[in-house]
């Protein structure tokens, strides 16, 4: 893979931005700051960190991508688009009538490994890919994205003692930590903290990062498994609706569609962001 | 049809375990899933003579469901194996998303299903499992009555490419006579043909069913039983085939007679145009007596004197 500069990451990031309101508003629907809290995890995952491409993806050895948190599908559509898994503009359709490019991951997408919508469901998953690939003394590492409204669901725990107990080092979990969920911040609806503290105690190494900082992130990913032996969580810092000024730290966008006016607002805003990069 | 007592096998329990380990041998891709339940799954033989094929997740069903689906995404042949009661209801999310709709080749294998548990109460009942089964996309649903439709369902399971659940008891099962020694995943199997009542029956009480076939005879009443072991997808054509010809219609189930194997058949007949007598035999709606798995049979009627009395009130 022909590594990027950190500019041009930051510069895909604003482009995946777009791209997803664009499709938001074309939909009428998403999760909207969700998605955009999330878009320089995925970039740097797809762009920076993983091994899986259109050709590989029926290959047993690629990377593994699963999104946990499936709600903010619009980003994930978006990278995948990027990079070649299916044209950008069959994102046109996107919870349209018939459309396979609905609201939640599906396998019937090129790129998608499961289906996921309901919370709580990834950290299993994964733990079952890692597993098999200890099994076969495999070279893939597997990813998923967590939510941290999701951390409430039993069944991360669960499956975070299992990973442990199996010395799952190449499991990787990213909380995208935007602090917000649908009825306010974590802390108020019933708080998860503190996460480090709950993860080293299941035998996790834990590590912290600007989620909204690519070159942070790719710093991050480099050093995973950062722990011989030890599922690697990576609490990604994020803001909820990031990169447009008025979605950003806001809970009510995080299933918000922008009114034409927003919408126009918005993307200014992130033109101005990409002039300012590209200069 | 002559009266013979049926020859003993052993639990179909013990059949899945001892298949399992013969599969396993051959393929080290077949991985058994357990949640603290290798013991009551009668794999602890598995896990010592396979120990790189076994995967404990300890007591945590939504995880085991989950990993399941994961292994079986690498390319593992899974079977994830635990109490019905738990599998069907703790972990029913997992199984109804990540491999039903995701399309995992995941073979649940609920354990000790029905009332076989029959003295431990409800929380160890699973009367519900077809009933939530029928109701999602994607899953086929195996009750196998012997020991030899549990070994070939489980072989049928290890080659299929998409998700099954299996449920049977931890009590020997007859050795059950049938027209064809033959097995196919969606094909009734005919125990015995009759021509004035039609007993379908699934899982452990197929052999009641038989008995009370042979009980009728002697009172000059011929009666046909179809050991539906394949629920979903159901084979309608032994359904309507054996309604068609006989005068009355009985199912028998260890489940719900809500939303289970009767149900299935009630429906096809009403939609085929095929109004015969029809008695749905199964666990009713209130909380299930306590007992042995045989005295609760015997309570509800699933049993030879139970199921011919029923036989004759409806004909």
């Amino acid at each position: 893979m022909n590594k990027y500069t950190d500019l041009e990451l930051q510069i895909k990031s604003v482009k995946y931005r777009k791209a997803l309101l664009k499709y938001i508003k074309i939909a009428n629907a998403g999760h909207t700051g969700g998605s955009l809290s999330c878009t320089d995890i995925l970039n740097v995952l797809y762009n920076d960190v993983m091994n899986v491409s259109p050709e590989n993806f029926h290959d047993n050895n690629r990377d593994r991508y699963i999104q946990s948190k499936g709600h903010s599908v619009e980003a994930f559509y978006v990278v995948l688009a990027d990079k070649g898994f299916f044209p950008a503009s069959d994102l046109k359709t996107m919870c349209k009538y018939q459309s396979k490019y609905i609201g939640h991951p599906t396998r019937k997408v090129n790129g998608i490994e499961f289906n996921t919508g309901g919370l709580g469901h990834g950290l299993p998953i994964s733990a079952g890919i890692a597993k098999a690939g200890k099994m076969d003394n495999a070279p893939y590492k597997v990813f998923t994205l967590l939510g941290d409204g999701e951390l409430a669901e039993g069944s991360n725990w669960e499956g975070a003692m299992m990973a442990a107990h199996y010395k799952l080092d190449n499991l990787v979990a990213i909380l995208d930590h935007n602090a917000l969920q649908i009825t306010g911040t974590n802390r108020e609806v019933c708080s998860p903290y503190p996460i480090d503290e709950k993860f080293k105690a299941f035998g996790w190494e834990v590590l912290e990062v600007d989620g909204n900082n690519i070159s942070q992130l790719r710093e991050t990913f480099a050093k995973v498994p950062s722990h011989e032996g030890r599922p690697t969580l990576i609490i990604a810092n994020t803001v909820k609706g990031k990169g447009v000024s008025f979605m950003e730290d806001v809970k009510k966008w995080h299933h918000g569609v922008p009114s034409d006016e927003q919408y126009e607002q918005a993307i200014n805003e992130l033109d101005a962001e990409l002039e300012k990069l590209e200069a | 049809m002559t009266a013979t007592k049926l020859d003993m096998g052993r639990a179909n329990l013990e059949e899945f375990s001892a298949t399992l380990i013969e599969l396993g041998k051959n393929d080290k891709n077949i991985i058994a899933v357990t949640s603290d339940s290798r013991g009551s799954g009668k794999l602890v033989p598995f896990g010592e003579q396979l120990p790189e094929q076994i995967v404990e997740v300890g007591i945590a069903e939504q995880n085991l469901v989950g990993v399941a689906a994961g292994l079986a995404s690498a390319q593992k042949k899974v079977f994830a194996v635990s109490p019905a009661c738990f599998l069907t209801a703790r972990s029913l999310e997992q199984a109804k998303n990540d491999v039903a709709y995701s399309n995992m080749p995941v073979t649940l294998i609920g354990i000790s299903a029905g009332v076989s548990y029959g003295a431990l109460g409800s929380t160890h009942h699973s009367l519900h499992d077809v009933a939530v089964f029928r109701a999602i996309n994607n899953i086929d649903i195996i009750v196998p009555a012997d020991n030899f439709e549990t070994r070939e369902a489980i072989k049928a399971a290890s080659e299929s490419k998409k998700p099954i659940f299996i449920k049977f008891g931890k009590k020997a099962m007859p050795i059950l006579p049938r027209l064809e020694q033959s097995f196919e995943i969606g094909k009734a199997s005919t125990i015995c043909e009759g021509s004035d009542v039609t007993f379908i029956a699934c899982g452990e009480t197929v052999a009641p069913a038989y008995e009370a076939a042979q009980t009728l005879q002697e009172k000059g009443i011929s009666a046909e039983v179809i050991s539906m072991h394949t629920i979903k997808p159901l084979d309608k054509e032994a359904v309507i085939k054996s309604a068609s010809k006989c005068k009355v219609v009985i199912t028998v189930e260890e489940h719900s007679i809500y939303g289970g194997l009767g149900e299935a058949c009630a429906s096809l007949l009403m939609q085929e145009k095929i109004y015969k007598p029809f008695k749905i035999v199964g666990l009713p709606d209130e909380e299930t007596v306590a007992g042995s798995q045989n005295e609760i049979f015997n309570h509800y009627g699933i049993s030879a004197e139970g199921l011919s009395k029923t036989a004759l009130e409806l004909l």
